[in-house]
């Protein structure tokens, strides 16, 4: 019988556990600090590039747990992992030692860190007012308000204009993120494709710096929102938002391919808010020396080895290494269960 | 007073005030060239250009302009393009933009222009 441990129930975890669970003589132990799984894809309503509902995904993850084998710890936040044994020991194969934050301890075979992203705070860009005017709200505020499927600005009415603004807290050196969160440029047009579904007559702009169009459908769905949804696309960055007497958002930018600067108001703001290393993982990655410059995990070789860290055993998926979207974290996790496999075999 | 030159111009100030836009033009002309909305701002149409080679017209600056509602002077800087069409052949995205500087000057010279400016 072997024993993997995997950290954190999201779409990587539970892909990884329900690959593993599925061959013979495994057993996984599945640790999830909050009381719910897949708390981050709860907050959605559709996915990109397909709009499929996101209830219905989070319904088919559930039910991949379904297996007698897989140990499924709620409310469980791992606060230590160690080997305990040197690699020579054991026929090559590391024992691991894992500790829950009570004190509780669990022995496993092999390690998969699957303890993902958190959402970038967009109190800390203080210029564009988010937590100061009800009318500014992030992409995941917007995204739970087309779950509700209603939408309303600061003083209760419908929205005649919306503003999303790509790069909250990527691409920025003033929050401390070099790094492209990815999946913010696809987000926001499928939120503006969806909010001009449900709202015909709203005016939808995006202002970004580069639309990053890197999936299958990607492009085609920004050029349909252009053509067939009118959303109208600004290049330039919101340097500042205020709000006006009636409950407005007052933005501030530059058209910079016309090279003027641009003054608007609208109804709502949306701050495409990008990934950050969640708290599991930053505390994992120290503590087992593949942390990066932002906290997420680092592994062997981006090319070839990119779920081995550089201890044997232990293993990496989804976006505790990178912003990622929830498909890419898919198969990332079953590339990651594949290696976990023939090292355990 | 005209010809009086005082070694400095004035420039018009411009900023863009989204507030203030009329997008009645912009919708006409939507609605007579669909495909202006799939633009890119690549720049392709501007790079094989003719006219952009020996004067200031710009039409992907032009292209911009009209999106944003800022149709100030625009027929006067449509006027160099010679409608040779080289643009529409090279552009990424489809955009008939022979047909839409044709229909940009029909609208912004309409002597019932929408905007009646």
């Amino acid at each position: 019988m072997r024993t993997i441990a995997i950290i954190g129930a999201g779409p990587a975890g539970i892909e990884a556990a329900s690959v593993l669970a599925a061959m013979e003589e495994t057993e996984v132990l599945l640790f999830e600090k909050s009381a719910t799984t897949l708390d981050n894809l709860r907050d959605k309503a559709f996915l990109f590039p397909d709009f499929s509902s996101a209830a219905d995904l989070v319904e088919i993850m559930e039910a991949k747990l379904d297996r007698d084998n897989i140990k499924l710890h709620l409310s469980t936040a791992i606060t230590s992992v160690v080997s305990t044994s040197s690699a020579t020991e054991a026929g090559g194969i590391m024992a691991w030692e894992l500790q829950d934050a009570s004190g509780v301890r669990y022995q496993a075979d092999a390690v998969l860190v699957t303890t993902g992203y958190k959402v970038f705070d967009a109190h800390r860009k203080e210029e564009l007012g988010y937590g100061i005017y009800p009318g500014v709200i992030t992409s995941i505020d917007l995204e739970k308000k087309l779950k509700e499927g209603k939408i309303l600005n600061a003083v209760g009415d419908t929205p005649k204009k919306i503003v999303f603004l790509q790069c909250v807290g990527s691409r920025d050196e003033k929050s401390g993120n070099h790094y492209c969160s990815k999946v913010c440029c696809v987000t926001a047009v499928k939120q503006a494709i969806e909010v001009r579904k449900m709202l015909p007559e709203v005016e939808a702009y995006v202002f970004y710096m580069d639309l990053r169009m890197w999936g299958g459908g990607f492009e085609e769905m920004y050029r349909e929102a252009q053509e067939k949804y009118g959303v109208r696309f600004v290049r330039g960055r919101i340097s500042e938002a205020a709000s006006t007497f009636d409950g407005k958002i007052q933005i501030k930018s530059e058209d910079t391919l016309v090279g003027l600067p641009l003054k608007m108001s609208a109804d709502l703001l949306v701050l495409m808010v990008g990934m950050e290393p969640s708290e599991g993982t930053k505390t994992l990655t120290h503590q087992c020396n593949c942390a990066d410059a932002y906290g997420f995990a680092t592994t062997v070789n981006p090319h070839l080895r990119d779920n081995e860290t550089a201890q044997p055993g232990l293993y990496v998926a989804g976006s505790c290494k990178r912003p990622m979207s929830i498909n890419d974290s898919l198969t990332d996790a079953r590339s990651a269960a594949l290696r976990i496999a023939e090292y355990l075999k | 007073m005209r010809n009086l030159k005082f070694g400095f111009a004035i420039s018009i100030p411009r900023s863009i005030n989204m507030d203030t836009a009329d997008n009645r033009l912009l919708k006409q002309l939507e609605e007579e060239v669909p495909s202006f909305k799939r633009c890119m701002n690549c720049g392709a149409c501007s790079a094989t250009c003719s006219a952009r080679q020996f004067t200031d017209y710009n039409i992907r600056r032009i292209h911009s302009l009209f999106r944003m509602q800022q149709y100030q002077d625009l027929e006067n800087e449509l006027k160099p393009c010679m409608l040779c069409g080289k643009c529409t052949l090279v552009c990424p995205r489809g955009v008939n933009l022979r047909s839409m500087i044709m229909n940009m000057r029909k609208i912004l010279t309409d002597p019932k222009r929408k905007d009646n400016e």
